[in-house]
């Protein structure tokens, strides 16, 4: 099945003459899990924010279910079913986890239904369930503060998947986590790949490594390739991006491999 | 913070609530039949105006304490709600009267009524009016604001400079609502001569019924899910539009509340001081409202009508012994509670005060590590017989 949940086509976004994606495209079958890897300043989180609504592009389109994303807010894209993590974990500190679970999981989001109708008990049980997948039973009424950045991370993943979007957007999900935790995060991750299409932005390699399909490399803006997690570790334009010219290093394998070119000379006059 | 909150099952929340309920009629109860008998008729008035003024606050604990807006110029909705009622008690002009204007019209060469003041005929219209009009100049200046994304200090800066055009356009026209002076002299309502103590009475008594009121339906609202929202778009309102829901109505909503709880209170105190003039919406005054919520505790709702009492009793005190002076207290009192007390008073009773409280009745030890250790019998028994 190779139906397209996720099209984009020549996208690019200029902030005042800096352009952080440039004529990208892209696309995601529905049901893939696929990883996006990149050096810092990559354009990997201005990506997300594309894909959400929260900046616009200036040139390009995205298309979710082959609707153009350009009108809509981030909260109507977010209702059509595109759920985003955050960097860090972004949960309402000053509520439980249940409370936190139970506002994500709201089928009516508008200000009259919130206000006048009590939480069905279908949501209550759907966040009990989740409370329990996430290993937060014990805690499910303290407040969130309380918990730790591991649990708040969990807590995060779990808000995304009660909002019962068909996209997941995962940004950095292991990030200051134990390996332990690390890898019960991509145990998640990959039962949920069973029923949800899911973006993962990641730079732990072992991380990557233990869910991967198939990975994305950006680099300034625009996709530098894509394949497996093999292909991509070997592919030269990669290890460049990654670890600096090759030719460099047979010249002198001495020289440490970020050495600007100009001080180089400067120290040979 | 233990975990021995888990599962609260809803017997146990209905009956805190019936305790709730019973706690604050008896408190009405006794501010309607028994504090009546302790206080002279301009203490008893006083009481009532403070009542009032602590409507306003309930409306900012919403806004501010809950939603995380501070608003600056809720003196402009209070004024708003007063003008609204004063209108219509200037219309109570006797048959036989020479002019059937208010009278400051006559000394403006008015000759006949503007047509804005006409509605004010009605008691039914004047009544809506002093809620909705305040709730839909919120709702419109806050729907223009709010759907721009404009928040935190753009929107208190907002809020005040509204405060000033409206203090400018009130104190410019004399011929409509008598500019400066504002308006005043009320004779009657209802038949009742509005300035006799009899009259007060019932002022004092609504005041209390509408606090009881607005305070039940603030508790309603910072309850279930909509309180929980409020909280959440307070605390990160970006998440909450990624998590599917517009914050803008919700904004709009809960302004437009707050706004209406001031008309409110604007036309109660209206009744109880027997003036209104464009005087209640200097900023200061506005500003004075945020301190009194900071004082009782944000997001407490007690705490709201709690500093509203405390403040203004403490001014009205403070100012009769140390009239040169009591100006410092004021400041004083929001320095202590900013510095030592960030989360008000009943901020603090609610962290701290109950274990205090309790310690100093004997009721339980006080102690130095974690009471989970130090209460454990075992653990104590360990320590003294093992040596450290």
């Amino acid at each position: 099945m190779s139906e397209k949940i996720l099209e984009i086509e020549n996208l690019t976004v200029n902030f005042d003459g800096f352009r952080a994606l440039n004529n990208l495209s892209f696309s995601l079958d529905t049901g893939e899990l696929r990883v996006i890897i990149g050096p810092n300043g990559a354009g990997k989180t201005t990506f997300l924010d594309i894909i959400t609504g929260k900046t616009k592009p200036t040139e390009g389109q995205v298309r979710f279910k082959g609707r153009n994303l350009r009108p809509y807010a981030e909260y109507q894209i977010a209702e059509m079913g595109i759920g985003r993590k955050f960097q860090t974990p972004r949960v309402y500190l000053n509520l439980s986890p249940r409370e936190n679970l139970e506002l994500a999981c709201n089928r009516g989001k508008g200000v009259f239904p919130t206000l006048f109708k009590r939480t069905p008990s279908p949501e209550k049980r759907t966040v009990s369930g989740l409370l329990e997948t996430i290993g937060l039973i014990p805690k499910a009424d303290m407040k969130a503060n309380l918990l730790s950045h591991g649990e708040k991370q969990w807590l995060e993943i779990g808000m995304l998947v009660a909002q019962s979007p068909d996209l997941l957007l995962v940004d950095e999900p292991v990030a200051g986590l134990t390996d332990e935790e690390t890898e019960r995060t991509g145990e998640l991750l990959i039962s949920l790949a069973q029923s949800h299409s899911i973006i993962v932005i990641e730079h732990d390699m072992e991380f990557v490594r233990q869910i991967a399909r198939q990975v994305t490399v950006l680099h300034q803006g625009s996709v530098l390739c894509e394949g497996t997690i093999d292909e991509v570790q070997n592919d030269p334009k990669v290890i460049e991006v990654y670890l600096g010219k090759e030719e460099t290093q047979h010249e002198d394998d001495m020289r440490p491999m970020s050495y600007p070119v100009s001080t180089e000379d400067a120290i040979a006059t | 913070m233990t975990t021995a909150q888990i599962g609260q099952s809803s017997t146990s929340i209905s009956r805190k609530l019936v305790v709730e309920a019973a706690i604050v009629l008896g408190i009405m109860l006794f501010l309607i039949f028994i504090l009546p008998l302790l206080m002279s008729d301009f203490r008893l008035n006083l009481t009532g105006r403070f009542l009032a003024l602590s409507i306003v606050a309930l409306g900012i604990d919403l806004i501010w304490g809950f939603t995380g807006m501070l608003s600056l110029g809720h003196g402009v909705f209070f004024t708003l709600g007063g003008y609204a009622l004063a209108m219509y008690l200037k219309l109570q002009i006797p048959a036989n009267a020479s002019s059937q204007l208010p009278e400051f019209m006559g000394l403006y060469g008015v000759t006949e009524l503007p047509w804005f003041w006409r509605p004010f005929y009605s008691f039914p219209i004047t009544a809506l009016m002093v809620i909705l009009l305040p709730a839909l100049v919120a709702a419109i200046l806050g729907y223009l604001i709010f759907r721009n994304r404009i928040r935190g200090v753009y929107f208190s800066i907002l809020t005040q400079a509204t405060t000033i055009i409206f203090f400018n356009f009130f104190n410019g026209q004399q011929k409509l609502f008598n500019g400066t002076n504002g308006l005043t002299d009320f004779k009657t309502l209802f038949g009742l001569e509005v300035s006799k103590p009899g009259a007060q009475y019932v002022f004092y008594v609504l005041t209390i019924l509408f606090l009881a009121a607005t305070y039940a339906l603030s508790r309603w609202l910072t309850s279930g899910r909509f309180g929980r929202l409020l909280v959440a778009i307070r605390d990160d309102e970006t998440r909450v539009r990624f998590t599917g829901y517009n914050p803008t109505g919700f904004k709009v909503l809960v302004f437009a509340i707050s706004a209406a709880f001031a008309g409110l209170a604007g036309a109660l105190f209206t009744l109880q001081t027997g003036i209104i003039s464009p005087n209640s919406m200097n900023i200061a005054f506005s500003i004075e409202m945020v301190i009194w919520v900071a004082v009782g505790g944000r997001a407490t709702l007690v705490g709201a009508i709690l500093g509203t009492l405390v403040v203004n009793f403490a001014k009205s005190t403070l100012s009769e012994k140390f009239p040169d002076i009591w100006l410092f207290f004021q400041g004083a009192l929001f320095l202590v509670v900013v510095l030592f007390l960030p989360n008000g008073i009943v901020g603090w009773l609610r962290d701290r005060g109950l274990d205090t409280f309790q310690t100093l009745i004997g009721k339980r030890k006080r102690s130095m590590t974690y009471p989970s250790l130090e209460e454990d019998p075992e653990v104590e028994y360990e320590r003294k017989n093992t040596g450290d």
